[in-house]
């Protein structure tokens, strides 16, 4: 740490004012300030200050995102590998290290590409703009590619992550100034430019070899994913065609998008988020609550392919419910509010889920729709807060 | 005052740029979503408005010192309508596929803000020449902005201009994929509001305070 400490103090003079490398300025500070607790202190008035500052909240973030991250990659593994005939499709009695290798090397591109792409754009923008970088990306970058089917381009995904920092984040203002999730822009920017490559049954499962690794799937290869199976009314069916256990689901061994399958490693990480106080519990929660209470009234609706209980364990339920309703910017900020904000999704979800065969999925949608509704929530909490005291004042006079 | 005196001119020009009726004065925006899809009735509607702004203009320039103002709407209304049920016609007549890829929009030009405003903000005011020389400035300026958008709406959304296929096949072999959201209307939204924000970023004089 002192070495990188008296490295970064040696660079410096470089990327202040007059110096050779100032037009990269905001690119040191960001990196400064990420590895080290910036020495600056406010010069006027009281502030009160903790420890925690948002880039140690994105870090919190990225760290409980990891463990639906490295299931995802071995998952992208194993699925190629069941595809191909190469893995049991019970996964517990296959594990093999290669598997996450192949994963490993599939998804480092994308990352590369998300973080490249999406951090170049908020260096150059602080540049220009002639302002302090902002951490935002952080968190967008992990996450965008994991909400994305393995089989999604790198140039669709580059497109994709531009447009969502320029067009759902930096023309609002920058870091914490958006209303919708910028992630969920790209998932949809992806998803209403390029449907082919998001939806459809060729997409989920990875079908080429890399480096001798994994092996390349027959040609005209398709496995759609479980809620799409749902949607036709069959069972969901696993990359080999064989019906999917509990089992399956809790632990992610299914296609679909890369981060969203593992349940298991999804609560890792909401265990972390809660334990650190970084997400709401009351928005992940009611998110489960809502999406059960209109389960209920969907009972007799809701295809009979699987118990209706699995559409909670299916598809980015979870995944949105702990990592993207709970995003602090754009969710509802007063505490009441965060109830209905979160019942809003689990029950939207469900709705769309049910009454649109054309979507088998309804997070993304849900999720957008809300973090558009979300002021107008907090708006209604506040005042009708304001309204209980006022007549609470006017009783006692 | 000669035909084309300072005053003319500015009556020409400022709709185009600085006074453009889409981007700085947001008006007729429901038909600049709807039309802009592809190119070529991008263009029809653009010539279609121009041409009844300009008519329109004239008339009612013609006529403003004999409207009762109690009924000027009406009077104004009745124009428009006839010139629209007019140019319908010949676009039916003489370019049926365009007229039916245009569908209801043409009737809709009655209901354009663009030209109840500037009926009653420049034609009754004004001699027809002015008149004139304003309709055609705004429909121009309208016009300008659907074919930018919409060139860009046909070209990343079907690889095409005007119906000709632009993007070759090799592109689409090396996994290139058109754009499906160019195609739906929010696309439009988007252009458009990319056009305002170079615009303004251009001219610092459009830039609320």
């Amino acid at each position: 740490m002192k070495f990188l400490r008296n490295y970064l103090n040696k660079v410096k003079p470089n990327f202040e004012e007059g110096g050779k490398l100032h037009a990269f300025r905001s690119l040191f500070d960001g990196f400064e300030t990420f590895l080290f607790v910036p020495d600056e202190t406010s010069k006027s008035g009281v502030n009160i200050h903790d420890a925690i500052d948002s880039k140690r909240i994105m870090s919190l973030v990225v760290i409980a995102l990891m463990p639906a991250l490295l299931v995802g990659m071995y998952n992208i593994g194993l699925q190629n590998a069941i595809a191909n005939g190469a893995a049991a499709t019970t996964p517990f009695d296959s594990f093999d290290f290669s598997y996450f290798v192949y994963g490993l090397l599939v998804m480092l591109p994308k990352i590369a590409v998300s973080y490249i792409v999406g951090l170049g754009i908020e260096f150059t923008v602080a540049q220009w703009k002639n302002e302090e970088i902002h951490e935002g990306f952080l968190v967008s970058g992990i996450i965008i590619p994991m909400i994305v089917p393995v089989g999604c381009p790198l140039w669709i995904l580059a497109l994709a992550t531009a447009f969502a920092v320029i067009f759902a984040k930096e023309v609002f203002g920058g870091t914490g100034m958006n209303i919708v999730n910028v992630a969920l822009i790209a998932r949809a920017f992806i998803f209403f430019a390029y449907p082919s490559v998001i939806s459809g049954d060729s997409v989920w499962v990875a079908t080429e070899s890399i480096f001798g690794l994994g092996a390349n799937a027959v040609d005209g290869y398709t496995c759609a994913t479980a809620l799409q199976h749902v949607a036709n009314d069959i069972a969901p069916m696993g990359a080999a065609g064989a019906e999917l256990g509990v089992c399956d689901m809790l632990f992610g061994f299914m296609p679909g998008s890369i981060g969203e399958t593992s349940v298991v490693a999804i609560a890792i990480g909401a265990a972390i988020l809660l334990l650190t106080g970084v997400a709401s519990w009351k928005t992940m929660l009611s998110v489960f609550v809502g999406g059960i209470a209109m389960l209920f009234v969907f009972a007799d609706k809701l295809p009979e392919a699987m118990p209706l209980w699995h559409h909670l364990l299916l598809g980015g339920f979870c995944f949105g419910a702990v990592f993207m309703a709970t995003d602090p910017v754009t969710s509802a900020r007063t505490e009441c509010g965060k109830y209905i904000y979160g019942f809003g999704i689990g029950a939207m979800t469900i709705l769309i889920r049910v009454l649109n065969p054309g979507y088998p999925e309804g997070m993304m949608l849900a999720i957008l729709l809300m973090n558009v509704t979300a002021p107008f929530i907090d708006y209604c909490v506040v005042q009708s807060n304001v309204k209980a005291r006022a007549k609470r004042l006017t009783k006692k006079n | 005052m000669g035909l084309f005196s300072k005053k003319n001119k500015e009556a020409l020009n400022t709709p185009l740029f600085k006074e453009n009726p889409v981007t700085v004065q947001v008006l007729g925006i429901c038909s600049a979503l709807a039309v802009t899809s592809k190119l070529e009735p991008a263009i029809v509607m653009g010539l279609s408005v121009t041409i009844i702004v300009a008519m329109a203009n004239v008339i009612i320039s013609l006529i403003r010192n004999t409207i009762p103002m109690r009924i000027r709407i009406i009077v104004q209304l009745v124009v428009v309508a006839a010139l629209v049920t007019l140019v319908s016609e010949v676009l039916k007549a003489f370019a049926y596929d365009v007229s039916v890829q245009l569908s209801v929009y043409i009737g809709l030009i009655i209901t354009n803000c663009i030209l109840m405003g500037r009926l009653e903000a420049f034609a009754m005011q004004n001699k027809p020449w002015p008149s004139f020389l304003d309709g055609i400035g705004n429909g121009l300026g309208y016009a300008m902005i659907l074919v930018i958008v919409a060139f860009f709406r046909e070209f990343f959304g079907s690889g095409a201009l005007l119906g000709i296929q632009i993007i070759p096949q090799s592109f689409y072999d090396a996994g290139y994929i058109n754009n499906g959201l160019m195609l739906m209307t929010p696309a439009a939204f988007i252009l458009i509001a990319c056009i305002v924000w170079f615009q303004r970023a251009k001219d610092k004089s459009l830039q609320e305070k």
